[in-house]
C-alpha cells in the first residue's frame, strides 16, 4: 500500500546545494526501500522534522528503554506529536561501541547495515560525539532484537547516562608517525575494564576516556574527557639533519626560521649557519609543532609513554574545564604498565563515585575540593608539572610545611635525583 | 523472562580484525607522511611500505543505501577497509598509487566530497538536533548541510593558513565541542514553566541543584508544588530543561545562534584554548540559516587573508589583537563580550599593551 507522503517544503530546500544531503537519504528510505515499515517510519520522521522546522521546536522526549540485562546504552525517544506521526512515535537510538580507532571492513559495515534495516529505520551515523556508532530510530521491541543480533557477532552497547561512556582513540600507530603509544590497547584496556560501569549507570555523572597518540590531540582528549591519555616521550627527539637540509633546500631558510624556529613555544630550537637544527631537549615541551612542519626530519624519541590529564569537560554546570595533569609521564609497554593505568582509573572513579555530588563531573569535583585534596584522595604526590605556576594567594595555612618539604626530599632521594 | 537472552558484555571490539593489512603490518612503524593533494595523504613506513588515504565528506547521517554505496566504492576502487575520522569523514586506504585517482573519481561521481585534509575547513562536527535530540534549540544537521554547501571549496582545497575546525551545537551542552569557529544556540529568555506538570515530571531538588546561578527555587504555584525562576538571576543556559521538560527553554523567536572563535584542542605551539564569544543574537532561521553562514564566511575570509602559515584562528587573533579582529570581521563589540563568570578577571587586559 502506498503511503501518503508528508509535504516537506522546508526540508526540500536542504536537498539543493553540492554537499551530500541527509534529507535526500531519508527520502530514499521512504521512497525506495523495499520494507514498508521503513517507508512509513521515515515518512513520519520527515513529517515531524518538517513540523520542527516550521515551529522551531523539538518534539522528542526521553524515557526509559533498555535491553535485557543492561541499564543504559539506549537513547529513548518518544514523540510528543506521535498522533500525527504514528510510525515514528518511538524512535530510539542505540549507542554501539566502535572498534578502537574506528577501523572497519566493508564486509562488517554491510553486515551491520543488513541487521539495522531488519530491525531499525536504516539511519546510522559513524559516529556520535561521544564516539558511538549511532543506530538512529527503532521502537522498543526492535531495540532488543537488533541488539541481540549484533551482540552475537561482536558488538556491544556504549554508555548513556551517569556512567563510564564509550571511549575514543585516534588512528595512531596504525597509520601515523607521530604516535607515541599503542592507542588502541590503552583505549580497550581502560574502557573494557569498566563494562559493568558502562552498562549500568550508577556514577555521579558521565565519565569519558579519550586517547590521543601525541600532543596534537586529534581526539580532543584534554578538552573533552575526564581521563585523557596523550602519547609523549622523554628522551631526545630524533633529528635527521640531512632531511632538515632537504626541507630548507625546498622552501628556503627563512620559511623554516619563521615557521619552525620562532614558533617553538619554549624557544628550544635554533638553526645554525650551516642549516643544522639544534634542539634543547631539556626545554622542549613536546608540543609537536616542529614535527608537524618537518615530518620527514623530526621524530619522537624512543623513550615513549603517556601523560594523563584528569577532569576535562564542557560548560554545564560550572564552566569549561580542561583536564589537569595528574601523571606527567608513565611508561606504557608491559602488561603491568597497562594494569597500573587501569588501577589508577579505578582509584579515580571510586574516589569520585564516593565524593562527587549528583550530576557533578570529576573535574567539577576537583574544582570544589581542590587539586591537592584530590591528589591526596587518590594517593598521588604533588608534582610541579601539574601546575602552570605555584599559588599566588597567601590565604593558606602552612603549618604542615616542614613535613611536606621533608617528604619531597625523601621522594626525590628515592627516585635517585 | 525465560526467553530473554543474556547480553555478551564484550565492550569495545578489537580493531585488529577490521584494520587494513598494510596498517597491521606497519603498526607503530610509520616514518613520515606527505600530502600529495587535498583529500589525500601518503604515509611511508620505515619498511618502505606506502599507503595512500583518500578522505571524503558525507552527509554523516547515513541511510543504508548510502552506507552500502560507500562500501561498494571501498570494494571496487579501494581495498575493502575504511576508517572514520573524529569529524565523521570516511577514509579509504590503498596500497597502489594508481588506485588513488579512480577512487577519487568514484567518490566524487557518487556525490561525496574528497577533501578535508590539512589546511582545509574540515567537516563541521555536530550531532542531531531536531531530528533526534530531546532538548535541541535548532537542527545542527541542517545548519551543517547549509554551511557546508557554501564552504565546500574550502573543504576541497587546502588553502587556509592552517586547519579550521567548525562545530555546531543545539544547546549549551555543546556536543559539537570546542572549535576554531563554533555556532551554538544561545537562549535569551528564561524558561517558560508549565506549573501543572512540574510536580509529576521533575525531581525538584535535583533541578534546583542543576542551576549554575541558584536562580531556581521550589514554590507553590496555583496550589501545586512547582518551581520558580528568579528571572533577574537567570542566565538562560537551559540546564534546567533536560531534567525538567516542563521548564521549556526553547523559543521559536528568542532562542538565537551565537558564534564563538578560537577553540583549539591541539598543544602545538601553545596550550589548548577554549573558544570565545564574538557574535550573538543571530536568528535561528531554518531551513538555511543564511545569517549565521554569512558571519562564518566573513571570519574565514579575514582569517585566510590575515593569518600566517600554521596560525590557527586563536593564534591569528592573539597576534593581531581583538580590536582588529572585530574591525576586520565587521562585528560589534559590546558589554556582553566581557566575561562575568568565575575566572573572568584573568581575561581582562592588565597591561599597557594596546595596538594602534
Amino acid at each position: 500500500m502506498a503511503i501518503e507522503k508528508h509535504s516537506t517544503p522546508m526540508l526540500d530546500q536542504l536537498e539543493t546545494g553540492p554537499w551530500p544531503s541527509f534529507i535526500s537519504g531519508i527520502k530514499r528510505l521512504r521512497d525506495e526501500h523495499p520494507e514498508p515499515r521503513i517507508n512509513a517510519m521515515t515518512n513520519d520522521l520527515l513529517g515531524q522534522l518538517e513540523h520542527s522546522y516550521e515551529t522551531r521546536k523539538g518534539y522528542w522526549k526521553g524515557g526509559t528503554v533498555s535491553v535485557y540485562g543492561y541499564g543504559g546504552g539506549i537513547i529513548p525517544r518518544f514523540s510528543e506529536v506521535g498522533k500525527a506521526f504514528p510510525s515514528s512515535k518511538e524512535f530510539h537510538t542505540l549507542r554501539v561501541q566502535p572498534p578502537a580507532g574506528n577501523h572497519y571492513s566493508t564486509s562488517m559495515l554491510r553486515q551491520l547495515a543488513d541487521s539495522w534495516e531488519k530491525w531499525g529505520s536504516g539511519l546510522v551515523t559513524f559516529h556520535g560525539q561521544t564516539g558511538n556508532i549511532m543506530f538512529i530510530g527503532t521502537d522498543t521491541k526492535n531495540t532488543q532484537h537488533f541488539f541481540d543480533e549484533i551482540n552475537e557477532y561482536g558488538w556491544d552497547l556504549g554508555g548513556a547516562g551517569p556512567c563510564v561512556r564509550t571511549a575514543m582513540s585516534c588512528v595512531g600507530a596504525a597509520r601515523c608517525e607521530m604516535s607515541c603509544t599503542n592507542e588502541l590497547k590503552a583505549h580497550r584496556a581502560l574502557v573494557n575494564n569498566f563494562v559493568d560501569d558502562v552498562h549500568r549507570p550508577a556514577l555521579p555523572y558521565k565519565f569519558k576516556f579519550k586517547v590521543s597518540g601525541c600532543a596534537n590531540d586529534c581526539q580532543n582528549a584534554i578538552e573533552r574527557s575526564d581521563f585523557a591519555v596523550l602519547g609523549t616521550w622523554r628522551d631526545d627527539m630524533k633529528v635527521d639533519q640531512a632531511e632538515v637540509k632537504n626541507y630548507i633546500a625546498d622552501k628556503g631558510r627563512q620559511y623554516y626560521i619563521d615557521n619552525v624556529i620562532t614558533r617553538c613555544p619554549t624557544q628550544a630550537l635554533s638553526l645554525t649557519d650551516d642549516n643544522t637544527l639544534v634542539v634543547n631537549n631539556r626545554d622542549c615541551v613536546r608540543c609537536m609543532h616542529c614535527l608537524n612542519v618537518m615530518p620527514k626530519a623530526l621524530h619522537p624519541g624512543d623513550d615513549k609513554g603517556v601523560t594523563i590529564l584528569i577532569g576535562g569537560k564542557r560548560t554545564l554546570k560550572i564552566g569549561d574545564l580542561m583536564g589537569t595533569v595528574v601523571v606527567p609521564f608513565k611508561k606504557l609497554e608491559t602488561e603491568e604498565d597497562y594494569e597500573s593505568m587501569v588501577e589508577l582509573a579505578e582509584t579515580i572513579i571510586d574516589f569520585w563515585a564516593e565524593n562527587g555530588l549528583e550530576h557533578e563531573r570529576c573535574g567539577e569535583m576537583i574544582e570544589r575540593i581542590g587539586l591537592a585534596n584530590f591528589l591526596d584522595g587518590i594517593g598521588i604526590e604533588p608534582d610541579p608539572n601539574m601546575l602552570d605556576h605555584p599559588r599566588q594567594s597567601s590565604y593558606v595555612r602552612l603549618d604542615g610545611w616542614d613535613e611536606a618539604a621533608e617528604a619531597w626530599f625523601e621522594r626525590q632521594a628515592e627516585a635517585g635525583k | 523472562m525465560a526467553d530473554m537472552r543474556e547480553p555478551i558484555e564484550s565492550g569495545c571490539p578489537d580493531p585488529w580484525q577490521y584494520m587494513h593489512p598494510m596498517m597491521r603490518k606497519n603498526f607503530g612503524q610509520w616514518k613520515y607522511h606527505e600530502h600529495p593533494r587535498p583529500g589525500v595523504l601518503l604515509h611511508v613506513a620505515y619498511s618502505g611500505d606506502k599507503i595512500w588515504t583518500v578522505k571524503a565528506g558525507t552527509q554523516r547521517i547515513l541511510d543504508v543505501f548510502t552506507l552500502r554505496k560507500l562500501c561498494d566504492i571501498g570494494d571496487q576502487y579501494a581495498e575493502g577497509y575504511v576508517h572514520f575520522t573524529l569529524r565523521s569523514n570516511i577514509e579509504y586506504m590503498v596500497t597502489d598509487e594508481a588506485k588513488v585517482q579512480p577512487l577519487i573519481d568514484a567518490l566524487e561521481d557518487a556525490g561525496f566530497v574528497v577533501g578535508g585534509t590539512q589546511n582545509t575547513v574540515a567537516m563541521i562536527s555536530h550531532t542531531q538536533g531536531w531530528l533526534h535530540c530531546d532538548i535541541p534549540g535548532t537542527d545542527a544537521s541542517g545548519v551543517v548541510k547549509s554551511m557546508m554547501d557554501e564552504l565546500i571549496d574550502e573543504f576541497r582545497n587546502a588553502t587556509m593558513p592552517n586547519r579550521v575546525h567548525i562545530t555546531t551545537s543545539c544547546c549549551q551542552i555543546n556536543c559539537g565541542g570546542q572549535g576554531d569557529i563554533a555556532i551554538n544556540i544561545q537562549h535569551t529568555k528564561p524558561p517558560k514553566i508549565n506549573h501543572d506538570l512540574v510536580a509529576n515530571v521533575c525531581e525538584r531538588p535535583s533541578v534546583v541543584a542543576r542551576c549554575p546561578v541558584a536562580a531556581i527555587r521550589p514554590a507553590m504555584v496555583n496550589g501545586k508544588p512547582s518551581l520558580e525562576v528568579d528571572e533577574r538571576k537567570c542566565i538562560c543556559c537551559g540546564a534546567c530543561f533536560p531534567p525538567c521538560p516542563p521548564m521549556q527553554i526553547n523559543d521559536a523567536e528568542h532562542s538565537k545562534l551565537a558564534i564563538w572563535v578560537g577553540g583549539n584542542h591541539s598543544n602545538a605551539r601553545g596550550k589548548p584554548t577554549f573558544q570565545k564569544l564574538v557574535a550573538a543574537g543571530i536568528p535561528n532561521n531554518p531551513p538555511r540559516w543564511p545569517e549565521a553562514t554569512a558571519i562564518v564566511k566573513r571570519i574565514l575570509k579575514a582569517y585566510k587573508e590575515g593569518a600566517r602559515d600554521w596560525e590557527r584562528v586563536n593564534e591569528w587573533i592573539e597576534r593581531i589583537g581583538w580590536p582588529r579582529f572585530f574591525e576586520e570581521v565587521e562585528l560589534p563589540f559590546t558589554k556582553y563580550h566581557i566575561d562575568t563568570w568565575r575566572g573572568a578577571r584573568a581575561s581582562f587586559n592588565s597591561s599597557s599593551y594596546i595596538r594602534f
